[in-house]
C-alpha cells in the first residue's frame, strides 16, 4: 500500500526577486571570457535558440554503407533563470534533458543557438564553470571508489582550492544535513546507493556553488532517502540563495522542490511557467485505487473533474481527480462516509503523461 | 593482498631473469656488453622492483572512463584533466614504490647480491630519472588511453604497445645487448627512458656524470609527450564536445 505523499506545500518560501523577463537585457553580448564573476543581476541560466543535433550512422537494408543520419535531440530551447530560481526541467527519456545539462555545463557545444551560464560560455570556460557550480550526475559518481568517503572531500576541497577551515565548516554542516556521519569513514564502493547519492550531493555542494544542477539526483533511491536528500536541498538553498537546475522523473522531486517547471518533449520546451499554474492548468490527474469491504455500485465524490470506475464487482473502484480541486484527505472522507475502505493506493501522474496531457489540450503557456 | 600477490609474482619472475641473463653472461666469459654477473643482478632486481611504480605495462583507467562517459566527470573539475590523472599517478607510483619495489631489492641483495652505486650522487640522479621515467610512462600510456575518444577498443592497441614497449624499454634484456640497427631504433624512441636509463642512473653503472646526457633525454622525451598528449586530449575532448558521447 502506498500512502498518499504529503501535500505539497507552497513551494514559494525561498522566493526570488522578480523572475528575468526572457526579453531582458542582451547583457550577454560581446562579453569577453573574464575571470570575474558574473553580474549578479543578469540571468544565471541563459539559453537562447539553442539546437543541438547528433550525427548518427544507421545501417541501411540493402546498401552496403550505413547512412549518415542527423538527429536533433535539443531544437530551439530558449529558456532564462534568475538567480535564486529552482526550476524543475522535465521530460521523457531522449526529450533533451541530459543533451541540454551537457551544454550548459561545457561538455558539449551547441549545434546552433547561444547560450551563457553565470556569465561564461560554457565549452571554452569549462574550467571556470566548473569552480562555481555543482553538478550531480545521478547516473556516475564524482567521488573515488576505493577512498573513504572524507577523503574524497579533502581532494574536492584542495581541487577547488578552500582553506582546511572554510572546507571543515561547510563539509560539517553538509554532514549535519545529510546525516553522512555513519558512513564517512567507508570507502565509496561499499555505500548503499541512498548513501553513496547523498555524498555526491555534498561532494558538488562542498565548494558552496552559486548553481546547483542535478540530474536525476534520486534516481532509484528509496521514498525515505528521497525525502532526507529533498529536505537537505532546500533548506540549503533557502540558507545560501542558491539557483537550482534539477532533472528528473520524479513529480515530487518537482513539486517539493522546485517553483517553476520547464517541460521539454522532442527537443523543445512544451511548458514553461510557474508549477502552480502548471498544477492547475492541467488538473494535474492523480488517481487513487480504493478497495471497499462491500461492494457498491457507485460513488457520489465531489470534485467537477472527479471520474470513478469501479471493478471486481464494485470492491474496488479507480479514482481520478483533479490535485488542484481535492486533496486526499477530503476525497477520502467523502468515500468513507459511503463506505468501508480496506486498502488504497495513490499514483502520481507520470512525466510522460503531463507531457500528453499538454499536447492534448492544446494550450502551452510557453512564457516565450 | 593484491600487493603480497604482485610482490610474489614480481620475485619469482625475477629469479627466472637473472637466471637467464647469468646463464647468458658466463658463456660470453664473465661480461656482456658491459655487464658483469653482479650488475646484472642488480639490472634484474631494479626492473623488477620499478615494474609495478612506474606501471609500464599500462592502464586502462582513463580509456574505460572515456568508454562510458566518465570522462564528462573528469571535465567538470576545476583542474587539468592531464594533472588531475598525474596527481593520481604519482600517488600510486609513491605507494608501489615501498610496497612493490622494496621486497624484490631486499630478495636481490640477499640471494643474488646488487652492486650498490659507487658514488652517492648516483642515487640522487636516480632519484631524478625515476620521476621523469615515471612521469614519461605516464604520459605515453595516457597517449595510448587517449585513443578510446576515437576507438572503439583499446585492447589491441594496448597489447602492441606492451610489446614494442617490453622489448625497447631494455625490461627484457639490456638495450646495450641488442644488435646495432636494433639499438638505433630503441634509442629512437622515449622507451629506453621508462627502465633502461633509471635502471642505468640508479645502479650507478652508468656514473653520473655520464647519466646525464640520459637524463637529459628522458627530459626531453617528457617536453615532447607531454605537448602530444596535451594535443591529443584537446582533439578528443573536442570530438566530444562536436559529435556527443
Amino acid at each position: 500500500m502506498t500512502m498518499p505523499s504529503t501535500t505539497p506545500e507552497n513551494p514559494a518560501e525561498a522566493t526570488s526577486g522578480g523572475r528575468a523577463s526572457a526579453d531582458g537585457p542582451a547583457s550577454a553580448d560581446g562579453r569577453a571570457p573574464t575571470e570575474g564573476p558574473a553580474p549578479a543581476d543578469g540571468p544565471v541560466i541563459e539559453l537562447r535558440g539553442l539546437r543541438r543535433d547528433y550525427v548518427v550512422r544507421a545501417p541501411v537494408p540493402g546498401a552496403r554503407r550505413r547512412r549518415r543520419q542527423t538527429v536533433r535531440a535539443v531544437d530551439e530551447i530558449s529558456l532564462a533563470i534568475a538567480p535564486g530560481e529552482a526550476v524543475g526541467f522535465v521530460g521523457a527519456n531522449g526529450a533533451g534533458k541530459s543533451t541540454t545539462i551537457k551544454m550548459m555545463t561545457g561538455i558539449l557545444r551547441p549545434s546552433s543557438g547561444s547560450l551563457r551560464v553565470l556569465g561564461r560560455d560554457p565549452v571554452p570556460e569549462r574550467r571556470h564553470l566548473a569552480r562555481e557550480i555543482g553538478v550531480v550526475f545521478g547516473q556516475r559518481s564524482q567521488l573515488w571508489w576505493d577512498l573513504p568517503l572524507r577523503d574524497s572531500y579533502r581532494i574536492l576541497g584542495s581541487m577547488h582550492r578552500l582553506t582546511d577551515r572554510r572546507r571543515d565548516e561547510r563539509l560539517a554542516r553538509l554532514v549535519d544535513g545529510l546525516d553522512l556521519g555513519p558512513f564517512l569513514g567507508r570507502p565509496v564502493r561499499q555505500l548503499s546507493l541512498g548513501q553513496r547519492m547523498r555524498g555526491e550531493v555534498a561532494a558538488a555542494l562542498l565548494h558552496s556553488p552559486r548553481l546547483v544542477v542535478l540530474d536525476e539526483p534520486t534516481i532509484g533511491l528509496d521514498m525515505v532517502s528521497k525525502e532526507g536528500l529533498r529536505r537537505f536541498l532546500r533548506e540549503d538553498r533557502a540558507e545560501r540563495g542558491t539557483t537550482l537546475f534539477l532533472t528528473t522523473h520524479d513529480m515530487n522531486d518537482v513539486e517539493r522542490l522546485c517553483e517553476r517547471i520547464v517541460v521539454v518533449n522532442s527537443g523543445t520546451v512544451a511548458y514553461d511557467g510557474a508549477l502552480e499554474t502548471f498544477r492547475q492548468h492541467l488538473g494535474a490527474p492523480r488517481e487513487l485505487i480504493v478497495d471497499l469491504a462491500e461492494p457498491v455500485d457507485m460513488l457520489t465524490l465531489p470534485g467537477a473533474s472527479t471520474t470513478s470506475v469501479s471493478e471486481a464487482d464494485g470492491i474496488r473502484h479507480r479514482i481520478r481527480f483533479a490535485g488542484a480541486e481535492l486533496t486526499v484527505p477530503t476525497l477520502l472522507s467523502a468515500i468513507s462516509s459511503e463506505a468501508d475502505v480496506r486498502d488504497l493506493s495513490l499514483t502520481e501522474p507520470a512525466i510522460e503523461d503531463l507531457v500528453r496531457q499538454i499536447y492534448t489540450h492544446g494550450a502551452r503557456p510557453g512564457r516565450a | 593482498m593484491a600487493t603480497a600477490a604482485g610482490v610474489f609474482t614480481n620475485t619469482v619472475f625475477g629469479f627466472i631473469r637473472a637466471s637467464i641473463m647469468f646463464a647468458a653472461i658466463a658463456s660470453a666469459g664473465g661480461e656482456l656488453n658491459g655487464y658483469t654477473i653482479a650488475q646484472a643482478a642488480t639490472y634484474v632486481w631494479l626492473g623488477q622492483a620499478l615494474l609495478a611504480p612506474i606501471e609500464a605495462f599500462g592502464t586502462r583507467e582513463v580509456s574505460q572512463r572515456v568508454h562510458q562517459g566518465d570522462v564528462a566527470i573528469d571535465l567538470l573539475r576545476p583542474t587539468s584533466f592531464l594533472g588531475l590523472h598525474y596527481a593520481q599517478k604519482l600517488g600510486r607510483s609513491g605507494f608501489l614504490l615501498l610496497g612493490r619495489g622494496i621486497p624484490p631489492l631486499v630478495v636481490g641483495a640477499l640471494v643474488t647480491g646488487l652492486a650498490l652505486p659507487e658514488s652517492p650522487l648516483s642515487y640522487l640522479l636516480g632519484a631524478f630519472s625515476l620521476l621523469l621515467a615515471i612521469t614519461v610512462a605516464f604520459l605515453a600510456d595516457m597517449m595510448v588511453n587517449l585513443a578510446a575518444f576515437w576507438l572503439l577498443e583499446t585492447r589491441g592497441l594496448t597489447i602492441v604497445y606492451n610489446a614494442v614497449m617490453n622489448l625497447l624499454s631494455g625490461f627484457l634484456i639490456p638495450i646495450l645487448w641488442f644488435p646495432d640497427w636494433l639499438l638505433t631504433i630503441a634509442r629512437a624512441t622515449p622507451f629506453p627512458s621508462m627502465i633502461q636509463t633509471p635502471i642505468d642512473t640508479l645502479s650507478g653503472r652508468v656514473p653520473p656524470l655520464e647519466a646525464l646526457p640520459l637524463v637529459a633525454t628522458q627530459a626531453g622525451w617528457l617536453i615532447v609527450l607531454a605537448l602530444m598528449a596535451h594535443l591529443m586530449l584537446r582533439a578528443g575532448v573536442r570530438s566530444v564536445e562536436v559529435q556527443g558521447g
